[in-house]
């Protein structure tokens, strides 16, 4: 038993939704009790879904429970399928269908159905959300090339060299993080250098798409979180090389490109990405001001990754913290920190997250949807990077987080929680002026959202035994409001650390000179 | 004014017969779990702790929109692959959990421990659970337990089986005073109006039943007269009921009607003279009316149909037939409480088709072909019948907003006159 106030990912068979959400011709039916049937609103509310997500519900009953719910299921089954006519079934329990241990797969597969029924095994009570989506997209993609391997040649070998390359790009679902969107720019971006896109899966994918992976002569791993094990497989039995570098960032875009080349090999001019902006608008003297600033990641294990390199090599931030809610990613996510210097912090409880980012204390979070909740609380700016997300996070416009939009949409997006360049230049100096007072917030932030210093002062803990001299009070009310939290907290740890029992003024510019970088 | 209000007479609005049919096919409700979402709202030293799945903790915070503005004071004890494989275990594991969860908020003075469907499909015995813990925390915690789980209740039932578990922890009455006891979770500014209308009937002694601290329960014994404030409430009814408290039957307090007819039941049972209820009830009543007037003008002769949801569909239905003079196609309800609906029904328009239980796809079908000009819905189905054409209203929001009593009856009104003025005032999309 684990106690549980917020989770990051869903059960299992809500990655199963999305993977049926996102195809056409799909159709899950799901042996779970009412109640289950809040997963509609996640697609319909959150991402604004037009169409119910293509699940049917068993939702039996206590009056079901015993011999009645196979018989339930079963009928369901039947139900849905005069319905719906999909092209293809999937079969799952939720977490009580589980224990009931009716085998759904079982009864599915001999209900003489005229479409292929793909059973799935959804283990609700050790994975979760992201295991599941990665299941049932391996189990339908296996399924669906199986039964066509015996029952067709290989295609002809494709032999001529000049022959224009394709690749799949595997993974994107229905609420990812900026699927939609990333799935164009990565088209735009590989149609400007000459790759064709033979499949996209599992967004907007049909059966037949997904009979024509094989024809590709690469998969992008776009999100491994959902698509890896299903690549894995494909590269084993089809022999097709997996593109693993993920384009989130300009260097990871560039990298991508090259590992392209690399596997496809053709030549891809380094002209692909010149348009971006992110470089330049990070060399511009306004951005100055982002170097060092302290910033803290946690996300999927995919965005975790890829946007810490992009703040640490692109920004010119300092990665003070990373962190995963993805297990399954966790091997690499530690890596990525130990070259940062860093421990990393892989849990899925977001109280072991809001510790950590209140005692490292950044200057920015990237995180998901519960960093946000975090950062609002301690004050601190904050973007979204990966899901958990919420509605805001699937935007009307345009906004893909990867290729070259991506890497702008990260730069503009990042920045903007932070006080501006020139903003913080002026706040200094004008600090003292009657409109730019402590409780004053930046311009471009909505009331409530700047006020650092109430923060500071109702959550800071002061370090008892250490007394703030009278010169040194005044002095330290002189430094502006956005850092003098930190200040004063250095500078009593300054004290604490060294014995001494009051600060004075000579107290206060030592630990400024000892925590300057 | 007073008179255009009430247009439909009683004659034409008594029905024949309420029979409903009766569906037994893929349902769309909430489960129980999702009243923890109001009911810890209210009970403001109260921990709702949910013995269940990952399934359950994401239901919660999706039901409740990730709301995480402070730390919750609802959590759910996840059963992992090791509690499914010994029941001993379980009991250790609850009492750990307990304890971390305490060790958080030391503040507490109640836990409930909510069952869910994994707990009741494994025989998880959350009631003996609940004697144990209260043992060993005797004097600073109280715990009780309750079943919000999906294979015995639907949404608001959660918050039945809540109070009447609670029900029997109630100290008993034994003065020979009359009680007044309001049952079931309404806002505060909701229970504060309720109480000065009370005090000026002359009706002294009012509980409110949950009210907002759990270690102030209300007395009930036989002198105790009950007033349901919600119609989804029939388990708590019968637990008080065993008290020795007695039902004051009446129509549930929504509308000016409703609300109207609600007051009078307790003033009649308490002997108000008349000249007093009207004095009382006159000023609100013709507020709540005239507040109707502007949106029966918006309203009236607009169809609905209601999927069931939250057993408040009848109680609504007769506000919006007879105070807004809208014309109701289907309405559905998840299940019939006759006892509890016994003053309701016969205020109901007749020429409706009732749907007790639901069969989801067939029931959608059936609102396509009736094209109703405002369908309310559970919240996964409102999007796709906007983007189908259909204007919706979410549900939710009925147990989210006040919307109980004469002061409310206005803002009852504007939550379904909203979304057929926005479709008024846009010019794009494709609504009509």
């Amino acid at each position: 038993m684990e106690l549980t106030l917020w989770t990051y990912e869903g059960p299992p068979h809500v990655g199963a939704i999305r993977v049926a959400a996102s195809m056409r011709g799909v159709h899950l039916v799901l042996h779970a009790p009412q109640g289950d049937t809040y997963a509609d609103l996640l697609f319909t509310m959150i991402e604004r879904d037009g169409k119910r997500p293509p699940v049917t519900y068993t939702t039996f009953q206590a009056r079901d429970l015993g011999a009645s719910t196979a018989e339930k299921f079963l009928n369901t089954l039947q139900a849905a399928y005069d319905h719906h006519k999909p092209s293809l079934l999937l079969v799952a329990d939720s977490c009580t269908a589980e224990l009931l241990q009716d085998q759904p797969g079982t009864l599915a597969e001999t209900a003489g159905l005229p479409v292929p029924v793909v059973p799935l095994e959804m283990a609700a009570y050790s994975r979760k959300e992201n295991w599941g989506a990665s299941e049932t997209f391996y189990h339908l993609v296996r399924a669906v090339l199986s039964a066509q391997r015996n029952s067709e040649e290989k295609p002809a070998d494709q032999g001529s060299s000049n022959r224009r390359r394709t690749v799949n790009l595997l993974g994107p679902t229905k609420l990812g993080f900026r699927c939609r969107d990333d799935i164009q720019e990565i088209q735009r971006l590989l149609q400007s250098v000459g790759i064709g896109v033979n499949v996209v899966a599992p967004l907007d994918a049909d059966i037949n798409d997904i009979s024509r992976i094989p024809e590709a002569d690469a998969n992008v791993c776009l999100y491994p979180e959902v698509a890896l094990t299903t690549c894995t497989w494909l590269e084993r039995n089809f022999g097709q090389p997996v593109i693993r570098t993920v384009p989130l960032g300009f260097g990871a875009t560039q990298d991508f490109l090259a590992e392209l080349a690399g596997v496809l090999q053709v030549d891809i001019s380094a002209e692909a990405v010149a348009d971006c902006r992110l470089p330049w608008y990070s060399r511009s003297v306004d951005s100055t001001y982002l170097t060092g600033k302290r910033v803290f990641v946690f996300g999927d294990g995919m965005h975790a990754m890829t946007c810490a390199r992009v703040a640490q090599q692109e920004m010119g931030f300092e990665v003070v913290g990373l962190g995963t809610y993805s297990r399954e990613m966790a091997r690499e996510v530690r890596a990525m920190a130990k070259e940062l210097g860093l421990d990393a912090l892989i849990t899925d409880d977001h109280m072991v997250v809001e510790q950590a980012v209140s005692e490292l204390r950044p200057e920015l979070v990237l995180g998901t949807q519960m960093e946000r909740h975090i950062a609002k609380r301690l004050g601190i700016g904050c973007a979204v990077i990966s899901t958990p997300a919420h509605v805001q996070d699937y935007p009307a416009r345009f906004s893909p987080q990867m290729g070259v939009e991506g890497a702008n949409v990260l730069f503009d997006t990042w920045v903007h929680p932070l006080i501006m360049g020139l903003e913080e230049h002026l706040l200094h100096m004008f600090r003292d002026d009657f409109e730019f007072n402590d409780h004053a917030a930046p311009s471009h932030l909505s009331h409530g959202e700047g006020t650092l210093m109430a923060v500071e002062d109702n959550n800071v803990v002061p370090i008892v035994g250490v007394h703030w001299e009278d010169g040194a009070e005044k002095e330290l009310k002189k430094i502006p409001f956005f850092v003098r939290g930190k200040a004063k907290r250095n500078t009593e740890r300054y004290a604490e650390e060294r014995g001494l029992t009051a600060i004075d003024i000579e107290t206060l510019y030592e630990a400024k000179a000892h925590y300057s970088r | 004014m007073t008179a255009e209000v009430i247009a439909v007479s009683d004659s034409e609005v008594v029905p024949e017969r309420f029979q409903p049919v009766q569906e037994r096919g893929q349902r769309a409700v909430f489960c129980g779990l999702t009243s923890i979402i109001w009911l810890h709202r209210k009970i403001q030293d109260a921990f709702f702790l949910v013995v269940g799945s990952r399934t359950c903790a994401h239901l919660i915070q999706s039901a409740a929109g990730v709301m995480i503005f402070a730390e919750p004071r609802f959590g759910t004890a996840v059963l992992g692959d090791r509690d499914l494989a010994g029941m001993a275990d379980c009991h250790d594991e609850l009492d750990r959990v307990v304890a971390q969860v305490l060790a958080r908020r030391p503040e507490l003075k109640s836990i409930f421990l909510v069952g869910s469907c994994p707990s009741e499909v494994i025989k998880l015995d959350l009631d003996n659970a609940a004697g144990r813990l209260g043992r060993v925390y005797e004097g600073q915690v109280r715990f009780v337990s309750f079943s919000g789980s999906g294979i015995e209740t639907t949404f608001t039932q959660g918050e039945d089986n809540c109070l009447a578990s609670l029900a029997s922890d109630l100290p008993t009455d034994t003065t020979a005073e009359d009680r007044l006891l309001v049952v079931g979770t309404v806002p505060d500014i909701v229970e504060d109006q309720f109480r000065r209308l009370f005090t000026q009937l002359g009706i002294g002694q009012v509980d409110f039943f949950p009210g907002s601290q759990s270690t102030d329960l209300p007395a009930v014994g036989k002198n105790t007269k009950m007033l349901l404030a919600q119609p989804f409430l029939g388990e708590t009814l019968r637990a008080l009921e065993s008290r020795g408290a007695t039902l004051l039957p009446a129509p549930f307090p929504l509308g000016a009607e409703g609300s109207e007819a609600w007051f009078r039941a307790a003033a009649n049972a308490y002997g108000v003279a008349e000249e007093k209820q009207a004095e009382v009830l006159q000023p609100p009543l013709q507020r709540a009316r005239a507040a109707l007037g502007k949106y029966r003008t918006e309203l009236s002769g607009k169809s609905f149909s209601m999927l069931p949801d939250s057993q408040l569909e009848i109680p609504l239905a007769r506000f919006l037939a007879r105070e807004c003079g809208m014309t109701p196609k289907e309405v559905g309800t998840p299940y019939f409480d006759a006892r509890v609906m016994a003053e309701e029904v016969p205020l109901l328009p007749s020429g409706v088709d009732w749907v007790e239980g639901q069969d989801l796809d067939p029931a959608l079908d059936r609102v396509r072909a009736a094209k109703p000009d405002l369908t309310v819905c559970g919240l996964g189905i409102a999007n796709p019948l906007e983007a189908e054409g259909l204007r919706t209203k979410w549900s939710i929001e009925l147990l989210f907003t006040p919307i109980q009593g004469f002061e409310q009856a206005g803002d009852l009104a504007e939550l379904f006159a909203r979304p057929l003025r926005r479709e008024r005032a846009l010019e794009v999309g494709s609504w009509s």
